[in-house]
């Protein structure tokens, strides 16, 4: 894709003066107008569009909320509460903020299961992925510096409980959590850095979505059948066809935003944050926000010790071994075939994986006790066992469809005997994951 | 200088290359010590601070808790039985057999006198009350051993503080204090 020469031809005597100094309207024109992308694009190929759109919404509004928010521990859950009531349309931006990022947490988990289901991250695109992975995980810190900005109790107890995973590493934990939280315990210092690097960390995250994005545009994109591009026929221009389908997957996307922040603004925040942070009083359940909770069901879910490694290193093990699966995906896959389509046997694992995924974000939200440990204890398993033992083994033993040809054929085949619908980038509706 | 050139002798340039280049590495290194230095706890949360707390009104079954560095210290004045039932605890029942009491040596075991002020003071029990799991605040005479229980992870502790059940590995710690006259404890 990247190798097909550009077909820019500036029209205008400004734009060539222009493009032969600073070839930027050839870089736009090249890389969203005439790029090609596969015919066969489904929905579940919208998130990228939409994810960028959610990236550039919440530095908007964090920029804007920075102007009247204070991070000094006195005033913080003040000016926020002042922000909601006198800042001028000031409630409208915090909800913005505060759901969106939610929203992108959503954007986010669609589109990484969307690469699982339809094996995105295989050669050459490992390194796609990788960036993306590296995506995801500054977005956890943003969004968990960002919900320790208001001093809620929840704030609080939440930087208190992840600074403490710290604590779990051997010798050097200590330091390493009073380093985070420039204290013996979070106050004044922790919440005016966290300030800092919640503001630093959405550009580091533009920063690496451009070489995502570059990345991309050099392997070009996958799609659900998982055949590679081969010839021109199995592409379509990206503008009209992927920017239409695109536009209409955000707006649909911020129908939903607009009816969180409109209807059920706190549906997704826990009441307890509207409580200013006691450093005295633990809140009877300390859960982090929705979109770490499988994570922490499975921190929770280490309650033994595993020879030298007591219970509390364990669980942190455990939970950053979770993430750190996914940066290993492209070499736990064994198989060939990309699409889980054409792959029986994955399908099911796929979506018993999504189960596991949801149960283990509802356990996280549970207290830790009773059948609760147990039910995470096993669902911690298979969450390792999908990565370590059924992606391996399943691409040596399964048996996969046959492949078409081409996206062409696919495309072809999927329309047969239908009418002459014009099949290039419609999506049937079994393959929209 | 000539990389094709293997069987040349190290010469003076070599030397100046790996000499100027390690003046660069010290040169980066002290550069970014002062952008992770003060990151660490500055001069006014580190001077230690310590608290003097009257404890003359704590009648026997009655606790009092303070603020310490930031964290809450549990000061109690046990019972009879709850310093009974942890006496009668054996250390091979112990998950964490160590008293973690900073006025004592490291290795103190963790009976229930180390675990106390002491001789004659077995009644009083003074510790950070920071859960050794993830640092939340365990809630005083809950769970099973009717010591404390921490809600967060469901970490239990028996009347001597000391780590029984549950996620967190470590006894909750003893901080340095003294009784500064028989109803005045002075912390840090």
């Amino acid at each position: 894709m990247s190798e097909g020469h550009s077909t820019y031809t500036p029209k205008t005597g400004i734009g060539r003066w222009f493009d032969a100094r600073m070839p930027l309207p050839r870089l736009v024109y090249d890389s969203f107008i005439a790029y090609p992308v596969p015919r066969n694009l489904n929905y579940m190929w919208t998130f990228g569009g939409i994810l960028s759109i959610m990236l550039v919404s919440q530095i908007l509004t964090g920029i804007v909320l920075a102007m009247h928010y204070v991070s000094d521990t006195s005033l913080a859950f003040g000016s926020v509460e002042k922000i909601m009531r006198d800042v001028n349309q000031g409630w409208l931006l915090r909800y913005m903020h505060s759901n969106g990022a939610s929203f992108f947490f959503i954007a986010v988990y669609l589109h990484i299961f969307r690469g699982l289901y339809y094996g995105s991250y295989k050669a050459p695109r490992e390194l796609l992925w990788i960036l993306g992975c590296i995506i995801y995980l500054l977005m956890m810190a943003t969004g968990f510096m960002g919900y320790v900005l208001p001093w809620g109790q929840m704030s609080f107890w939440g930087a208190t409980v992840i600074t403490g995973f710290f604590t779990a590493i051997p010798v050097v934990g200590n330091w390493i959590q009073e380093l985070l939280l420039g204290g013996f315990a979070v106050d004044n210092p922790t919440l005016n850095r966290f300030f800092a690097l919640h503001y630093l960390l959405p550009f580091m995250i533009a920063g690496v979505v451009v070489l995502h994005v570059w990345a991309l545009h050099v392997v070009g994109q996958s799609n659900p059948t998982g055949i590679e591009v081969k010839s021109k026929t199995d592409t379509v221009a990206f503008t009209p066809y992927a920017t239409i389908k695109d536009a209409l997957g955000m707006v649909v996307f911020l129908l939903f935003f607009a009816y969180f922040i409109f209807y059920i603004p706190n549906y997704l925040g826990h009441p307890d944050n509207y409580i200013v942070a006691d450093p005295l009083k633990t809140p009877a359940h300390i859960v982090p926000e929705w979109y770490f909770l499988p994570f922490y069901a499975i921190l929770r879910a280490i309650t033994f010790n595993i020879g030298p490694i007591d219970s509390k290193l364990g669980g942190v093990l455990a939970m950053f071994g979770a993430i750190a699966m996914l940066f290993l995906v492209p070499w736990l896959d064994t198989s060939k075939v990309r699409s889980a389509v054409y792959r029986p046997w994955y399908k099911l694992f796929f979506w018993l994986f999504v189960a596991n995924a949801i149960l283990l974000g509802w356990l996280g939200s549970r207290p830790a006790e009773g059948a609760y440990v147990l039910m995470a204890q096993m669902a911690t398993l298979f969450y390792f066992a999908f990565f370590l033992v059924i992606l391996p083994v399943l691409g040596l033993i399964e048996t996969p469809r046959r492949l078409p040809n081409s996206i062409t054929e696919a495309v072809l085949e999927k329309n047969k005997g239908g009418s002459g619908h014009p099949a290039g980038a419609t999506a049937s509706p079994e393959t929209k994951g | 200088m000539s990389a094709t050139d293997e069987t040349h002798d190290p010469n003076r340039r070599d030397f100046l290359y790996i000499a100027t280049g390690m003046a660069g590495v010290v040169g980066a290194a002290s550069v970014a010590w002062p952008f992770i230095d003060q990151m660490q706890p500055d001069a006014s949360t580190r001077a230690l601070a310590s608290v003097e707390v009257d404890v003359a009104s704590l009648q026997p079954g009655m606790s009092l808790t303070v603020k310490w560095r930031g964290k809450p210290v549990f000061i109690r004045n046990r019972t009879p039985e709850e310093v009974k039932a942890a006496q009668e605890v054996k250390l091979e029942e112990l998950k964490d057999p160590l008293a973690r009491n900073a006025n004592l040596a490291s290795d103190a075991q963790a009976t229930d006198l180390d675990r106390s002020a002491g001789k004659g003071k077995e009644n009083w029990l003074v510790m950070v009350g920071v859960c050794t799991h993830l640092g939340c605040i365990p809630l005083g005479q809950q769970g099973e051993y009717n010591g404390w229980f921490c809600p967060c992870h469901g970490s239990v502790y028996d009347t001597s503080g000391r780590i029984r059940k549950g996620p967190a590995p470590e006894n909750m710690a003893v901080p340095v204090f003294s009784f500064i006259s028989d109803t005045k404890i002075r912390i840090g």
